[in-house]
Parts: structure tokens; sequence; C-alpha cells
């Protein structure tokens, strides 16, 4: 079952690939793709609002999209296949933590291997059900399943450990709850990492950058649209955080009698939040400029990275369970 | 503050020019007054929490007093240049340093200027009706009009209570709000975590902690006093007489591993008393189940091998040491000593030369390879084919001097100036086999003994932070996802206007606007 575990994560890592090929695929072809589409029928929407019930004919029809029309509807196919293979990649991904789970007889986050495998899973579910509700931010496709991919390669070729029972201090129904919501968290503001890297390239090809990564930025949806995605995806990620640390609190004090004693792991959880924190009020303060308070929330994806990474495998502490040799 | 319009006082950040020529009174009160502006900022505010995010850095990477203070004894004695500069900024003591404790006070102070104000406004809000309607309502960001009559306006009005806006109906216009629950969300977060600060100082100075390592067996029994254990610390408020008095002993200690070693249960059984009078209960205390007694939670922290040692000395007179051994390793390869003030004590003088003690430094091994004899390292924690290595030493141990000694290891400074010599090379001990001395005197290994590290807690504060953080989250729900909006509706002899304002990022006000005037258009009441 193990084993089973460890060629599923290969499947799901190369049907993510693949969908990453797909959305690149829509990404640089699809000029005039989703997003210009997108923008397009928000405009529409825009006029009819203001021009109010008045039956004023409004053209809404580029005058290119007959000649595009071909590639157009290529490239959105592609784009559609590649939200497919994305949920066969989740599928995969789905099947992989469940035979670790069946191997180990436990729940399946027990050690940072399964954890990062997690974090991946509660990001893909929250790319999954973004695209589900607006379909319009199709392109961020392609970086998800990069960071995915990524943060699943670290996991399988540097983390790997074989599926075993759980250390004595693990053993408590509050591994359930604080793991998994940590991980949930962690997920998610992935994505907004995501959104907050796209944000910030979108914001400076609209200032007129035009060196490299910039470029990508035309294609992307509007500045106002990812800023606020970015946002959304925060918004809903912090309480999640915040509950983490919370139900780790009350672990601790079950388990190490004290609900806060400055482990490193706790200190850097602080630190996230104490910067994501800072975030949303940066967000909600008109006088801090967006890009900046956009900055923030990389700087917040920074910091949980030390957490899981420089924390979990240089600095030792009581949240030792990495079990990577 | 997560809203769209900024605090009253984040709009005026330098504040006005300081008054000149006015004498000093005056200028002294503006001085104040803007810098107290600047602190309350929201600005200032943020800069509070990046240092606190920043300052507490050190204190992940340098080893803290408060959490392993004998890791910074070991950095101090590794780097003791480095070590004494990085502790006179109490880089060793991150969290309770002033430097620490200045930003968190000033965010809270901060915290505070910001909050009141904003309470006031909230509460003021609350009491009032909703505000009359703009002039020209289509400037609004949602905007419709149509027919309507001036009698419809009551369930017009009716129409926008039912979807539990506040109505406040002022001739021919109707003033609507909704979503209040965002900004005492708002305030509730930030009152939640001040009311978490103080949790914090509560358990500081009214809460208590002891450990102590728990040798099994009634000679190893446990009373709640400070005498009796190897560590403690005691809150500001708290003395000696006020620790809850309870005994406890423990039976036996059980350990399960997988085949490879890993254990997977530890379980310490226990009987204790509570101090009533009353009979001992017994009871067991596991990793993740602690026991409460007395207002405090007695924890199961670790475990070890006690290995009994009996040393008869060269005049035949027995004594036994059980004292518990430190694991080095996850395979429990534990070191200790054994020490005997006592030995050697003439029986016909009644007298002991002073360099006439014993003392033995000891390794002990729960499963020593039967290949590799000189591999001084335990293969299994669990005890498979035990050893006792030991180096037995005579001199003087320096225990009178009434000096701090480890329990776990010999002086090395007495060992290295001939204080204390060694007697013979190492042995190692099967259970049961006994070891000659060249002077006539013999030690024996007896067997093992468990113990337990057992460390008690009392904390008062705990629940009023427990309370507190769940205030945080509902009041962090709230205001995330809390949206305050406005609608008015104006009737002017056969026209109706409709406008809205969404007063917080709300994508989806648009829509809950256009389905109330459906709604409105259904009931016939705006045509």
């Amino acid at each position: 079952m193990s084993a089973l575990s460890d060629q599923l994560l290969i499947v799901t890592v190369l049907a993510y690939l693949a969908a990453m090929i797909g959305y690149a695929a829509e990404f640089s072809f699809g000029t005039r793709g989703v997003v210009a589409r997108a923008a397009t029928r928000a405009r529409e929407r825009e006029l009819v609002t203001v021009g109010g019930p008045a039956d004023a004919p409004v053209s809404p029809a580029p005058p290119a999209a007959p000649v595009q029309e071909t590639p157009r509807g290529r490239a959105a196919l592609v784009g559609r296949l590649a939200v497919a293979l994305t949920a066969v990649g989740y599928l995969a991904h789905l099947a992989t933590i469940v035979t670790r789970g069946l191997a180990a007889n436990r729940v399946p986050w027990g050690n940072m291997y399964e954890f990062v495998l997690v974090v991946c899973f509660a990001g893909a579910t929250a790319w999954l059900v973004l695209l589900s509700r607006r379909p319009a931010v199709r392109p961020l496709g392609l970086f998800v399943t990069l960071a995915e991919i990524v943060m699943l390669l670290i996991a399988g070729m540097r983390l790997h450990t074989e599926a075993g029972p759980l250390m004595p201090a693990l053993n408590s129904y509050w591994l359930k709850i604080h793991v998994s919501a940590a991980a949930i968290a962690s997920g998610v503001l992935l994505v907004g990492f995501v959104a907050a890297v796209l944000t910030l390239l979108r914001l400076g090809h609209d200032k007129g950058k035009r060196s490299f990564p910039f470029t990508l930025g035309q294609r992307l949806p509007d500045a106002q649209t990812l800023e606020r995605l970015t946002f959304r995806v925060h918004a809903f990620a912090f309480p999640i955080w915040t509950f983490a640390i919370i139900c780790g609190a009350i672990w601790a004090r079950e388990a190490w009698t004290q609900y806060w004693s400055w482990d490193p792991k706790e200190t850097w959880s602080f630190i996230s939040w104490v910067i994501y924190a800072g975030y949303l009020h940066a967000r909600a303060t008109p006088s801090v400029k967006k890009t900046v308070a956009t900055w923030i929330a990389i700087l917040g994806w920074a910091t949980m990275m030390i957490n899981l990474f420089a924390i979990n495998l240089v600095v030792t502490g009581m949240h030792s369970y990495a079990g990577v040799k | 503050m997560v809203e769209v319009e900024a605090p009253a006082a984040d709009r005026v950040d330098s504040g006005s020019p300081l008054p000149r020529g006015n004498g000093f009174g005056p200028w002294f009160v503006a001085l104040l007054r803007r810098a107290w502006r600047q602190l309350t900022s929201m600005r200032t505010a943020l800069v509070l929490l990046f240092l606190l995010a920043v300052a507490a850095i050190p204190g992940s990477l340098l080893p803290q007093r408060s959490i392993k203070i004998e890791d910074v004894n070991a950095y101090l004695r590794k780097n003791p240049d480095l070590g004494r500069t990085l502790d006179r900024f109490y880089l060793f003591d991150v969290f309770s340093s002033p430097w620490f404790s200045a930003i968190y006070l000033l965010l809270f102070v901060s915290l505070v200027g910001c909050l009141v104000p904003r309470l006031r406004t909230h509460v003021t809000a609350l009491l009032r009706q909703p505000p009359d309607a703009p002039a020209r309502l289509n400037r609004m960001p949602a905007y419709a009009e149509g027919q309507a009559r001036e009698e419809d306006l009551p369930k017009l009005a009716a129409l926008l209570r039912k979807r539990r806006f506040r109505v406040a109906v002022r001739g021919t216009t109707v003033s609507a709000e909704k979503g209040y629950l965002k900004e005492t969300g708002n305030l509730l977060f930030h009152f939640s975590l001040l009311a978490l600060l103080v949790s914090v100082a509560v358990s500081h100075w009214y809460g208590w902690h002891g450990s102590r390592n728990i040798v099994a067996g009634p000679d190893g029994r446990f009373c709640n006093t400070l005498q009796q254990y190897d560590d403690y610390g005691l809150g500001a408020r708290v003395g000696a007489g006020d620790l809850p008095p309870f005994c406890m002993q423990l039976d036996r200690f059980e350990t399960t591993y997988t085949a490879n070693g890993q254990p997977t249960m530890f379980r310490a059984y226990v009987r204790y008393s509570d101090g009533r009078g009353a009979a001992d209960k017994t009871t067991e205390i596991e990793v993740n189940h602690p026991l409460r007694v007395g207002g405090a939670g007695v924890y199961l922290l670790g475990r070890g091998y006690a290995p009994i040692i009996r040393y008869t000395d060269r005049f035949g007179k027995s004594q036994t040491s059980i004292q518990p051994f430190i694991p080095n390793d996850d395979r429990m390869t534990s070191s200790g000593v054994a020490t005997f003030p006592d030995a050697n004590v003439d029986p016909a003088t009644r007298k002991q030369d002073p360099n006439d003690q014993i003392g033995f430094q000891g390794l002990y091994l729960p499963t020593m390879s039967s290949h590799d004899l000189t591999m001084a390292q335990s293969l299994h924690p669990d005890e498979r084919n035990p050893r006792l290595l030991l180096v037995a030493y005579r001199g003087n141990l320096g225990m009178d001097a009434g000096l701090a000694q480890s329990v776990f290891t010999l002086d090395q400074s007495r060992i290295n100036s001939g204080k204390l010599q060694k007697f013979d090379t190492t042995k190692a001990l099967k259970p049961g086999e006994a070891w000659p001395l060249p002077d006539g005197s013999k030690v024996e290994f007896l067997g093992t003994r468990a113990f337990a590290t057992m460390t008690v807690r009392h904390d008062p504060g705990e629940m009023y932070a427990l309370g507190a953080a769940v205030c945080l989250l509902v009041g962090l729900l709230m205001s995330l996802w809390g949206k305050r909006r406005r609608i008015w509706l104006r009737v002017d002899g056969d026209r109706v206007e409709a406008g809205g304002l969404p007063r917080t990022d709300y994508s989806g006000f648009q829509a809950e606007f256009d389905e109330i005037v459906q709604a409105a258009r259904k009931e016939g009441t705006f045509r």
C-alpha cells in the first residue's frame, strides 16, 4: 500500500505537469482567450448598467473577434483540457494521501513528507474551487500547478519517509484538528501567494515595465481582479491559520503543559500570523499602496516557507516530527 | 482594522504645525497631541507589527533560557565572548526582554488609542438611525429608478426590514443600513487581543510549575513541595505555601515499541493522594493525557532507567543508589552517576577520611551489541541485553562544599585536578553481576527501575486565554466576512429612486441591490 502511494504520487505529479503544459499553451497562444473575453464581458455589463433600462443598442462584439475565432477556440479547448488534467491529478493526489493513510493505519499527516502532500492537496482544492466559481482566473493555472509541482517534487525527492506509526507525542485527536487546519491554511495561502505574485506582475506591467517577469503580466486578468482575489484568498485563509494556532495552543497545553512556550515553530507561526495580519491591515488602509500591501503577503508566504523547511530541518524544537533522515 | 474607511487618526499623519511664540505650555500640548496621533496611526501600528515579527526571530534561532536553560549554558561555554555580548542584549531571553516588551506594549497602546474612538463611533452608530439619503442618489455606486406611490413607502421599508436592514423612514425617504456586525467583530477581535495579553500576565503572576524525575517504587514517592522539585518556577504573586498539597508515586512504567524500536506508547501507572487525607487513588498518565489534581496538571514529559547500584565498602557496609540516568539518544543510551559520599566510615573510629569517598560514572545500555563490545551505544530502547558500564572513582566528591552540582555527571574539574582518582578500568556489568574492586570493596548492579519525568503546572490564566482566543476568532470571522452597506429609497411624486452604497469591499453588492429592487418590482411597489 505504501509503494502504491509512492507510485500514485508520480502519477499526480505527471498529471499536474501535463495540466501545466496545457495552461501554458493556452496562456501563450490564446491571446484573446478567456481573459480577453472575460474583460469584454465585464465591459458589456458595465455599459448595460450605466445605460440603464434605456434600450440604446450597444455593440459588444470586438472588431477583431471573427478573424481570431479559430485560435481562440483551440486555445480555450486546451485550457479546458488542462482543467480536466488538473482534476485527474487531483484524484491521483487524493488517492496518494488515502493509500498512505491506509498503509500507516492512521491519519496521513504524521510527518513532514505527508504534511507537504496534504498542504499541496489543500492548495489544489482551493484552486479547483476558485476555478469553478470564477472561470476567468484560468490563466493563473500555469503558476498554481507550477507551485504545486515544485512542492510535491521537494516532498517526493527530499522529504520522503517510510509509512510508519505515530510517535506517542502525536497520538492525540488534536493531530487531526490542528495539523489539518494548518495544512488547509497553508494550502490556501499557497494559492494566495501565487495570486499575490501575479498581482505584482500585472501591476508592474501596467506601470510600463517590460522586462522579463513583467511581460507575463500582459496576459493576466486585470490588476484589480487579481488584487481582490489575492485579498479574498488571504481573508479566507487567515482565520483558518488563526484556528490552527489556537488548536495548537490547546494541544500544547495537553501535551507540553503550557499553551505557548515560544518553541521555534510556534514563534514562526506567530511571525507569519503577524505578517498576514499586517497584510490585511495594510490593504484596508488607503494610504498604503497596493503594491506594498501585496509585497507583505509575499513576505508572509516567505515566513511560512521558512517555518516549514528551515525550522523543521535545521532548528531543533519540540515540533521535531519531520522524520526526515 | 479591516475596513475601507480610514480611522480618523490615520487621515492626519503629521498633524497641524506646532504653534510658535505662544509660550511653552501650548507648544508642549501640541507636541504631545501630535505624538499621540502618530502613535495611534495605522502606519505606526503596521511598523510596530513588523518590528514585533522581526524581534521574535532571534528567539527562534538562539537557545532561550525560558525553553531550555542547558542549551543556553552550553552556548555560553562554547562562545564565551559572543555569548556575553548577546546576553547583554537579552538575546537568550528574547520574549521577556525590555525591547520585545517595549514593542508589544507600544503596539497595544497604539491599539487602545485606535480602538477607543472607534468603539465610541460604533456605539453612536448603533444607537443612531441610519443616516439620511444623500441629495443625489444617482451618484451612488448602485442606482435604480422607477415609479411608485407614496402610500407604498411603508411596504418598501418593510421589504428592507425583512432582509434584516435597520430602517429609518424620514418623510418620503427610506434609509436602511446593514452589516453592523462587521465593525462589532472588528472591535471584538482587537479587544480580544488585549484580553489575551491580560491572561498571559495572569499566567505569569499567579502560575507556577516544577518538574522532577520520579523513580518507580514507594521510596520514590514525591510530594508537591518546592524542595522536592529538580527545578521549578514560581509566578511573581505565588509563594511556596500556595502549592496545593498532593503526593504521588510511580508504580510501573509501560512502553511499547515497533519492531525497529520506535516507541508507540508511554504509560505511567501512578497512585496519588490529593492531600485531603483520603486513601491513594490509582490512575494512568500518558503523553497527551495529563492528570489534573489540586488545580494543577501533572504531565508525563520523559522517561528513562534508574540503575540500582549497591556498593559494599571495604568495611562491609552496603549502600544502594537508585538515581535516574539521563537518556542521550532515542535508543536510551543513558548516562548518570552513583555517588557514595558516606562510604568507608571506619566502624572503629566512626570517622571518614574525606578523600575516601566513592563515586561511579556510569553509562547504561538497555540493549548492548553482542558483537561489538566496544560500542558504547544502545541498539534498542527496550532492555534486551542490558549492560551497565561503570568507571569507579575515589577521592573527595566535593558534595559538602554546598555548590550546585550536576546529578548526572561527576565533577570533571575534580577528576582533572586529581581530587578524584580512577580506581580501575571500565567494567561492563550484567544485571545481578558484582565487580570486586582492588581495595576489597565491591559494587553490584542489581537491575533497573523506571523513572518518569513529570512536570506539574498550574496556570490560572489559561482559561481566560482560551476564552479570549475564541472571541478573537469569532471577531475575526465577523470582521472579515461582514459587509456594511446602505440603501436609500426616495419617493418624489410618482417617481422612486433607489441608491446603494457598499461601505466595504463587497463585490456582490450590485447583485444584492438588484435582487431587492426586483423583489420590490414584484410586489408592485417599484414599477
